[in-house]
């Protein structure tokens, strides 16, 4: 019987030791790991001011946010109409134009294409556009409609909208 | 292989091909160790264990630190500040190597009391020699990464010390430089090695280990094993009492990283490097300040340099320079004495090297100086021939089963 206790006693030393012993090397590896996350000056960086007062209907301008290109777009009203009269069925990612802006002449995307990650062609004037009028990927053949919505090619969904809020009628805040 | 052979069959497979398992077993779990080693034993895992913590360390940090003039300095204070725990990293990267040589300089002095760098121990010892040669020219060429002040001026006097070599002397320093004063490419040439440097430490660790095991551990007595009952497995007698040691130095280390990360630097480094101006009062880390004293002791400059080398140059030679054939301090009551002078030397010679080269201290540092090489030259050549030695144990169970407050102990033992 004493013997026995013993063994429980014993049992539960190595074992609280071992836990123990596992708590401090995680905590020592931590940090380790932790220091290859975005450091505080990295996430300082997080957020933009945009000024659109010089942007006028049809013209667009790319930003960058978080060392990645954001798209913005004064939209025309053709642009407009067509992206809001698109009917859904035909959406490989389906999603209300609507859903897509905070006030439908600006349109504002993360310029990184959804496939692979390169940045696709439409900003400037003589730029590709693609078949449905908005961005065209030329890394792998991806179409973008004039609301950033993936249409045709291997990119499994829309443009990225990224997190802004309009601070006054023609000042927005990305991130 | 052992007797407990492996019960998996995976490893087994492995082993037969590749005895890797065999080989740890044999050199960390069964092999065989002195039975009376002390506290002072521990100090070689401890290095190896530091030596670890410093490479871990350092890869990480040199993942958020720039090797340029221009943002060195600032790439460290964005580690203190900005990237995630990088103030942790640091102050362990930076304490570390202070903790480093307390834990070397600790592990050399245990030889030199208890005779370990003799017969047939003498390419161990020199292997040792070795590692804290690459040691020291890694932890300079650290202390250089920051460019603070004394990173710069650190560099630019001990580059300097290789401008005393006659004639080619001024070509050497241009040649370290990578131009006509420290600067870019001397910063970054240092970054280079000191990333380098670490992973030969390792593999003269290795070699020091093979030397090591090849005639196992000394002992407090200086002789050597008769057999089995000298000996105890490594496993788990001694694993155990080295992680019982690694803890207290890990919380003595913890403390100085989390309460006083500083103590050991200088705070002339926390202003950035100008060429234009020297700071007032430029020492090095006290870990080089024994062998600081002893070149600022020599009133020459090529003899300063020549003296300060040849302060671990003796090291090199000391098992041919101490011709007693007892190995531990225990047995020798003169070289015991000299030896306790010698660390008090070292110390002395320590705290000369911190303060200004003026007045008193420059003759005490010279005396220390002579006091260092006298020792290792004259002292242990000559000693054995007048020092009457205490008679040694038959073996090394004989003392502890004959003290009577061990004869219990050792009886239980025996019957089991």
């Amino acid at each position: 019987m004493a013997k026995k206790e013993n063994k429980n006693r014993r049992d539960f030393l190595v074992i609280s030791t071992y836990a123990f012993g596992a708590v401090g090397a995680g905590s020592f590896v931590w940090p380790l790991i932790d220091q290859m996350n975005p450091a505080a000056d990295t996430l300082a960086l997080a957020s933009t001011e945009v000024d659109l007062e010089p942007l006028e209907e049809g013209q667009a301008i790319t930003v960058k946010w978080r060392g990645k290109p954001v798209f913005i777009r004064h939209r025309t009203k053709e642009e407009i109409m067509s992206a809001k009269k698109e009917n859904l069925d035909n959406l490989k990612d389906p999603q209300k134009d609507e859903d897509r802006v905070l006030n439908e002449k600006y349109i504002v995307l993360v310029g990184v294409c959804t496939h692979l990650g390169c940045v696709p062609l439409g900003q400037k004037t003589g730029d590709v556009k693609g078949e449905y009028g908005g961005w065209f990927c030329p890394c792998h053949g991806s179409h973008y409609d004039h609301s950033g919505r993936i249409r045709k090619g291997p990119a499994p969904v829309n443009l990225e909208v990224p997190n802004y809020k309009f601070l006054s009628d023609k000042l927005i805040r990305i991130g | 292989m052992s007797k407990n052979k492996s019960k998996n069959s995976v490893v087994e497979w492995i082993d037969y091909r590749l005895p890797i398992f065999t080989f740890l077993n044999h050199e960390l779990n069964e092999y065989p160790t002195p039975k009376n080693l002390n506290y002072f034993w521990n100090f070689g895992s401890l290095a190896g264990i530091t030596l670890v913590v410093m490479i871990i360390t350092g890869i990480v940090l040199s993942m958020n630190y720039t090797a340029h003039v221009d943002y060195a300095f600032d790439s460290v204070e964005r580690i203190m500040r900005d990237v995630n725990h990088g103030w942790l990293l640091r102050y362990i990267h930076m304490n570390g190597a202070s903790f480093f040589f307390i834990v070397v300089y600790i592990h050399i002095f245990r030889g030199l009391y208890y005779g370990s760098y003799k017969a047939p121990r003498e390419i161990l010892w020199i292997l040792g020699v070795l590692i804290l040669l690459l040691m020291m020219a890694t932890a300079f060429m650290g202390y250089v990464l920051p460019w603070g002040q004394m990173s710069f001026w650190g560099a630019t006097v001990i580059t300097n010390l290789f401008s005393a070599v006659p004639l080619v002397g001024e070509s050497i320093v241009t040649w370290l430089w990578g131009g006509f004063s420290v600067d870019n490419p001397t910063l970054n040439r240092f970054f280079s090695l000191h990333y380098l440097l670490p992973f030969l430490i390792v593999g003269l660790v290795i070699l020091h280990l093979v030397a090591l095991h090849r005639f196992g551990s000394n002992n407090p007595i200086g002789i050597d094993a008769k057999g089995k009952q000298d000996t105890i497995p490594f496993h788990p007698y001694y694993t155990i009492k080295d992680l019982f040691g690694l803890s207290v130095f890990a919380t003595i280390f913890a403390a100085a990283v989390f309460f006083f990360p500083n103590f050991m630097g200088h705070p002339d480094n926390y202003i950035p490097a100008n060429a234009m101006q020297t700071p007032a009062h430029i020492v090095p880390e006290w870990y080089f300040l024994p062998f600081y004293a002893i070149l600022r002791a020599i009133p020459d400059k090529l003899g300063g340099v020549l003296f300060m080398f040849g302060a671990i140059a003796v090291l090199f030679i000391l098992p041919w320079l101490d011709k007693s054939p007892i190995r531990s301090s225990q047995f020798r009551p003169i070289y015991k004495l000299f030896f306790w002078i010698l660390v008090f030397d070292c110390i002395l010679l320590g705290y000369l090297g911190a303060k200004p080269a003026e007045g008193i201290y420059v003759l005490l540092s010279r005396v220390a100086t002579g006091y260092y090489f006298f020792h290792f030259i004259i002292l242990l050549p000559l000693l054995p021939n007048i020092e009457k030695t205490r008679p040694l144990p038959i073996s090394i169970s004989e003392p502890i089963l004959s003290s009577s407050s061990f004869s219990t102990a050792a009886a239980v033992r025996e019957k089991k």
